[in-house]
């Protein structure tokens, strides 16, 4: 997805472009620390799992140019075993989220490496059909309990000391390991390995000629945006306190997609804002009998038609955007 | 009662019959996925929305129009393709200057509205649709039944195979898709209509899925969900086959069937799973697919 937006040769930015932008990120940083006192907590909890979930899939999609059409695979598969690892195992939630990224991890690494073995669209097709089958193993295999999926995983305690079950403690445990993965993901994207994975993007064959082990790179960058899902995916099993089919299905790999273009692909922000309006949106239609997929498809044609910044990339291709001077790696 | 490998022959044999029909079926529909990315280079995600939309046209001309399977097997695909070259026309022909993935992203789009809409119109379960009187009853074959309708369906998806595999190999007009997919630039500048042909191949695929849909139609329910799942496998064939090939997407598609219908046999319990193993093995021994020229 290399070509959606032609990057904004650096106009000179406003002079006191960093302080303004350091200050919007304390105001939302204090919108997140206030948040739980004015909204429903279980809400804003979702909704972080699912940016992080996004953020993560848009390292793969728009700093490396790979569509994962599979990544439901790790969220989902993640939420399972972290259940597993909690319920059964007796793990405490720390560890428990732990082993679903590693389970995650090791899903990616067996994925990726066939997916990588094509490029564009085949990559796409070949991701949808392993986290197919991967949702096959899932109705057949014991410890998800097919149909009837993980029930009543207990959150237990934080460090064996804090008590998950509070919701407020459980909020602010979910900002915490939210934070982590945005800080890990912002930390990748701007590392002289992000850099890499942005040549990939650009330009595969050239990076190709510069010596760089192009598919080590893409595995590489797979299997952390799988780890990273898969810690969205686990962290969500223990805020809902099970685990179902559907967190596999493909419907949800569409979902991810949605979320991060609208939002805007390969901006670090964008994939968390357009988690929040899909999520807003589910929760405002739960209540209505009109279904979320007909609405999910048109946004999803409308984006792809007119809008393929997506939100923030859009602002940030605006005058106050490039003013302000924010890059697509904010 | 004779035995094959500790299985009963008639097992096997209905096995191997469910195998050929539902190959059948990704035959068909895999061949219009080819044709499609031959020359729009778009995978159509709406290909199992288009398909369900066949047999839904199917059932609601029986039920509203008291229009029968043989003028439905022509109208229901006709109906299927004139709005998918609308929609080539209208939408999605404004993305082909972009990556290939957006034209995904669309058809994806796409298929959930379709689905989503008629699954709010009529719900998520199916309704049985008749076969015509003149495809019921079966034939005893000595070594097993034979349903007559399974066995049209085997038929006339072979004989429409054939037909759009001469159709692209021998006809003049076939002859510019062919050449369109290799330079469009240069055919446009011969005078052909390159847009126009581009429209043309979408409708044509789409009314092959929409013909799949009113084969499909009395075999299994007709549902708003029958074209979600199916078109997973699809892809799955595809990658298998690889789509430089018409020829290689008919073969791949009945070969996978049939390799899905012997597992049932042999170890039911990976029946679902089958065809992407084979996927899976496909890319590591030979990544460009059985029948693909491009790496």
């Amino acid at each position: 997805m290399a070509h959606h937006g032609t990057d904004i040769a650096a106009p000179a930015a406003h002079p006191r472009a960093a302080t303004f932008k350091a200050g919007l990120l304390l105001v939302l940083l204090a919108l997140l620390l206030a948040a739980p006192f004015f909204l429903y907590p279980i809400f804003l909890m979702k909704l972080l799992c699912f940016a992080l979930f996004a953020a993560a899939f848009n390292l793969l999609l728009g700093y490396t140019g790979l569509l994962s059409f599979g990544h439901a695979a790790f969220f989902g598969g993640a939420a399972y075993f972290t259940g597993h690892a909690v319920k059964v195992w007796g793990l405490s939630p720390e560890l428990g989220i732990l082993t679903g990224m590693a389970g995650a991890a090791l899903l990616g690494v067996v994925m990726g490496a066939i997916a990588i073995r094509r490029q564009g669209i085949y990559f796409a097709m070949i991701t949808l059909a392993l986290s197919q089958m991967f949702f096959f193993f899932c109705v057949q295999a014991a410890f998800t309990h097919g149909e009837d999926g993980l029930q009543s995983i207990p959150r237990g305690r934080l460090f064996g000391m804090l008590d998950l079950s509070d919701t407020t403690t459980m909020y602010f445990f979910v900002l915490a390991v939210f934070l982590l993965g945005i800080a890990i993901i912002w930390r990748i994207v701007n590392s002289p390995f992000g850099m890499i994975l942005k040549s990939i993007r650009e330009n595969e064959q050239r990076a190709i000629s510069l010596g760089y082990a192009v598919g080590r790179y893409k595995l590489a960058a797979f299997v952390m945006s799988a780890t990273l899902a898969g810690m969205a995916g686990g962290l969500k099993s223990l805020v809902f306190q099970f685990a179902t089919l559907t967190d596999v299905g493909w419907q949800m790999s569409g979902e991810v997609i949605l979320m991060t273009l609208l939002g805007g692909i390969g901006t670090l922000i964008g994939p968390v804002f357009g988690a929040g309006i899909v999520v807003t949106l589910q929760n405002y239609l739960a209540t209505s009998d009109f279904p979320v997929t007909i609405i999910t498809g048109v946004v999803f044609m409308a984006c792809v038609l007119v809008f393929r910044r997506g939100l923030v990339g859009e602002f940030y291709a605006s005058r106050i955007g490039r003013a302000l001077g924010f890059t697509r790696e904010q | 009662m004779t035995m094959i490998f500790g299985i009963p022959v008639q097992a096997l044999m209905g096995q191997l019959l469910v195998g050929l029909i539902n190959g059948s079926f990704y035959a068909l529909l895999s061949l219009g996925l080819a044709v499609i990315f031959g020359l729009l280079r778009v995978i159509n995600f709406a290909h199992g929305a288009q398909y369900m939309l066949g047999a839904f046209i199917a059932l609601l001309l029986a039920v509203h129009g008291g229009i029968g399977y043989w003028p439905a097997l022509i109208l229901a695909p006709l109906i299927v393709g004139v709005t998918g070259a609308l929609i080539e026309r209208t939408m999605l022909s404004r993305l082909y200057k972009l990556d290939p993935l957006y034209g995904l992203l669309f058809t994806f789009g796409l298929a959930l509205t379709i689905e989503g809409t008629f699954r709010y119109f009529f719900g998520a379960s199916g309704s049985p649709y008749a076969a015509p009187a003149a495809l019921t009853g079966g034939v005893n074959l000595g070594f097993m039944f034979l349903p007559v309708y399974r066995g049209w369906v085997v038929i006339a998806s072979l004989a429409v195979c054939i037909g759009i595999w001469l159709l692209i190999e021998k006809t003049k007009l076939g002859a510019y898709l062919r050449a369109a997919t290799e330079n469009p630039v240069l055919v446009q500048s011969f005078g052909v209509n390159v847009p126009l042909l581009l429209t043309l191949t979408y409708g044509l695929g789409a009314a092959l899925a929409g013909f799949a849909g009113v084969l499909a139609a009395p075999v299994y329910q007709v549902s708003p969900l029958m074209g979600s799942n199916l078109i997973i496998i699809v892809f799955a064939v595809v990658v298998v086959g690889g789509m430089g090939s018409i020829l290689g997407a008919i073969i791949t598609g009945y070969l996978l069937g049939i390799a899905e219908g012997l597992t049932k046999v042999f170890y039911p319990e990976a029946s679902n799973i089958v065809i992407f193993v084979i996927m899976a093995i496909v890319l590591i021994l030979r990544p460009a697919g059985l029948f693909g020229k491009d790496a």
